[in-house]
């Protein structure tokens, strides 16, 4: 099925465990931050000289900050009930990517240091001394972590990786080795708004180019608005949906669902950014700085409500942060969710009536949906709990006539991370992208040979790029990836649009 | 001579246990968690929080998903150790309450429930190679003392008995700093050997998941970021 590239792991089912591979991944680092990367988030330039003591310091420090920190590096009992539950490890058979032994990487230097029994019987509790080596194994597998959360849905404990992983990232970047890809990233998005580093002009002239094709396409006059003041609803999207494929049918989806919602909305091209690549780093203050740009669009703009566009991350940190970092937000309408995701809101106007869509539209498409890790695991979506799962699917039944799940045990709170989140979504991981998409892949080969799946739809930014870079060795078309609105957007029938079909009856709706 | 040593071996463990123990929860409570991560879908009021957790600690509803031997095992050591441990009850009381009583029957045999799943626990650490990997010489040592607690303990019950009674007055007496004398019975003196230096190692190891599981934020949290503002008091610092 693939292109016979040794490198692409092929499981019989999506969670079979490999064969150990010790030390496989050990050679895998990301490229390191130039000093002007790291300095711009207020981070030494370079590796400080008294690294070791600074970074002991520093993680005595996280764990009076931060419960999670300071209770997963205590309680966890080695059980090994997590050691299955990692898609890196499942693709790489690496054992320092399964969760506990990623874990180990900190908690044995944590135990030398801040235990009574690593302080003085560290051969027996497997404590270690924080030396070069235990530095570069660091960087190294805890930028092989895509905080994904899978492990913490199955410990006992709750144990998340993930918080051990930003507290790893946070600690190497206060000593001087931050990551390229991250730290770049936020730089670009305090200097001008946006991952992308796209200036305002270039994003005005890209949307109104989508107005465009949106008027081609359909005849009617859909807009896409930018910086507009007194509009009720300020949108946050990642800026990937600007103009990268398939995100931008993404955008697309949203605008003429607003249109034809009727209502009142905007992106702003100071926060033009839904990513929010500090919770990566795990940096609270980076996260706060980004999310406080929203904040102050929303009150510059003077909108009434904020809704998020299609992105994994940027959910978890608009859902269950923002309010946190940048709130309280008594100055939105109070009727609302704050924030509100894309999702909810078309799922509310479908459910409304005011959508009219023709779902032959995405006959071609036989889909199948990938719940991407952060909304699953660390969002919501409505009222009730896991409606992160119902609305989105929901939504593509309502435009689509062939859907059908992946095994259960690889979807909802058990979803396989795609592969390049967390900030490891960089060329340079290409290898441990490819890897890590493994199970994910599998599991897509599944339904399929079994249904005929030609389409996974996916509700993130990452996941839609990182898909349609590794979906090609895995036997897909890199086009097999699409946004869930892109599908809203093949069938939606706009008021006053011209339709193919003859027993469409042209207008029926009365142009407002 | 050997009450008295045990006595005072008891007094400090009791000691060090309280004291280590109530550190280390008062840390617990004291440390903030700055933002909301409780692993959705996730309950949405206080008391969906109290049913997440009670089916976590008395069923071990996460492990059960992830990995059914672990899960038989593990659950298997721990519902027979509360019995057995409850069953102990009746050598520190006077009057037996009810409760202790009606234990009784089933605490006898739970000790073979918690040597069933203790050599299963080990047997794992052995033969399973991703268990292997992670397990530091302590975690073996963990599950050899407290096999070592139920061994002795089975085999007082089962195939030599102890001077039960001399054993209760001593434990009663100890209750009222009234020092009296042990039976030099080598499986009860090893027996209580072994559960003192349970006691010593409990607030300075993996045995603070107990504890700890009640503390983690991604189980203890209730999912209503958007409702209502979550600020830990170190983070309200940055917005002045």
């Amino acid at each position: 099925m693939a292109d016979g590239d040794n490198n692409v792991p092929h499981p019989a089912f999506p969670l079979e465990v490999p064969e150990f591979k010790c030390g496989a991944m050990a050679d895998l680092s990301p490229f390191v931050a130039a000093p002007e990367h790291n300095e711009a988030l207020g981070f030494p330039g370079e590796l400080v000289d008294d690294w070791k003591e600074k970074a002991i310091a520093y993680m005595g420090e996280l764990a009076k900050k931060n419960r999670a920190f300071q209770v997963y590096l205590d309680i966890c009992v080695k059980c090994g009930a997590c050691t299955d539950k990692c898609h890196y490890f499942l693709g790489t058979g690496d054992p320092k990517n399964m969760p506990v032994a990623r874990q180990d990487l900190l908690r044995s230097v944590y135990r030398r240091y801040y235990t009574f029994a690593g302080k003085y019987f560290p051969w027996l509790v497997g404590a270690r001394d924080l030396t070069e080596e235990v530095l570069h194994e660091w960087y190294s597998y805890y930028h092989q972590c895509s905080e994904c959360r899978r492990c913490s849905v199955f410990c006992p404990y709750g144990i998340d990786t993930a918080e051990i992983t930003m507290a790893a990232r946070d600690i190497l970047d206060h000593i001087g080795y931050g990551m390229k890809y991250s730290n770049e990233i936020i730089g670009k998005v305090h200097k001008v708004g946006n991952n992308l580093g796209l200036p305002a002009k270039a994003l005005a002239a890209t949307l109104e180019d989508l107005e465009e094709d949106i008027e081609d396409e359909t005849g009617v006059s859909v807009r896409i608005p930018l910086d507009e003041k007194g509009a009720d609803i300020l949108l946050v999207t990642p800026s990937a949906d600007f103009f990268a494929e398939p995100h931008i049918d993404g955008l697309l989806g949203y605008a003429k669902v607003f249109h034809e919602a009727g209502v009142s909305w905007t992106i702003s091209s100071y926060a033009s950014e839904a990513a929010n690549f500090g919770m990566f780093i795990g940096s609270y203050e980076q996260m706060r700085e980004v999310s406080l740009r929203i904040r102050k669009a929303a009150q510059d703009l003077g909108v009434k409500r904020i809704i998020f566009g299609e992105c994994g991350h940027a959910w978890r940190v608009a859902y269950s942060f923002l309010n946190t970092l940048a709130g309280p937000f008594d100055f939105l309408d109070q009727n609302y969710p704050i924030p509100q995701h894309i999702l909810e809101f078309t799922w509310d106007e479908i459910q409304k009536g005011t959508l009219k869509f023709d779902k032959s539209k995405n006959d071609a498409y036989k889909m199948t949906y990938h719940d991407s890790c952060n909304v699953a695991r660390a969002s919501r979506m409505g009222d009730e709990p896991g409606g992160q799962f119902e609305i989105p699917r929901n939504v593509i039944k309502a435009v689509c006539n062939y859907y059908y799940e992946m095994p259960e045990e690889t979807t909802r709170e058990a979803t396989l991370c795609c592969g390049g989140g967390g900030g490891l979504l960089t060329d340079d991981l290409m290898d441990l992208r490819i890897k890590g998409a493994s199970p994910r892949m599998t599991a897509l080969q599944q339904v399929t040979e079994d249904h005929g799946v030609t389409h996974m739809a996916a509700i993130c930014a990452i996941c839609k790029t990182q898909f349609s870079k590794v979906m090609p060795k895995y036997g897909y078309d890199m086009d097999s990836i699409v946004s869930v609105h892109q599908l809203v957007s093949n069938a939606i029938i706009l008021t006053g649009q011209e339709t193919e079909q003859d027993d469409a009856p042209k207008g029926a709706k009365a142009e407002e | 001579m050997l009450g008295t040593i045990y006595a005072l071996l008891f007094y400090v463990a009791t000691l060090l246990l309280v004291v280590g123990l109530g550190l280390r929860i008062w840390k617990y409570t004291r440390t903030p968690a700055p933002l909301k991560i409780p692993t959705t879908p996730a309950p949405t009021t206080r008391s969906g929080v109290v049913l997440r957790m009670f089916l976590e600690v008395v069923f071990f509803q996460s492990l059960f998903k992830s990995n059914k031997w672990i899960w038989v095992l593990g659950w298997t050591f721990h519902m027979s150790m509360w019995l057995v441990l409850l069953r102990h009850f009746r050598y520190f009381q006077q009057d037996v309450w009810w409760i202790i009583d009606m234990v009784q029957p089933f605490g006898m045999y739970a000790g073979f429930g918690m040597l069933i799943g203790l050599t299963g626990l080990l047997a794992r650490r052995f033969l399973v190679n991703r268990v292997r990997y992670i397990s530091a010489p302590s975690d073996y040592l963990m599950l050899a003392l407290l096999l070592g607690i139920v061994v002795t303990g089975l085999s007082m019950r089962w195939v030599a008995h102890t001077d039960i009674v001399m054993v209760k007055e001593y434990m009663t007496g100890l209750l009222r700093f009234r020092i009296g004398e042990l039976p030099g019975d080598i499986n009860l003196l090893a027996h209580l050997f072994m559960v003192l230096l349970l006691m010593l190692i409990f607030p300075v190891s993996k045995l603070l998941h107990a504890p700890g599981v009640f503390f983690s934020p991604s189980r203890n949290q209730v999912d209503n970021p958007r409702e209502k503002r979550h600020l830990a008091p170190w983070a309200a610092k940055l917005e002045k």
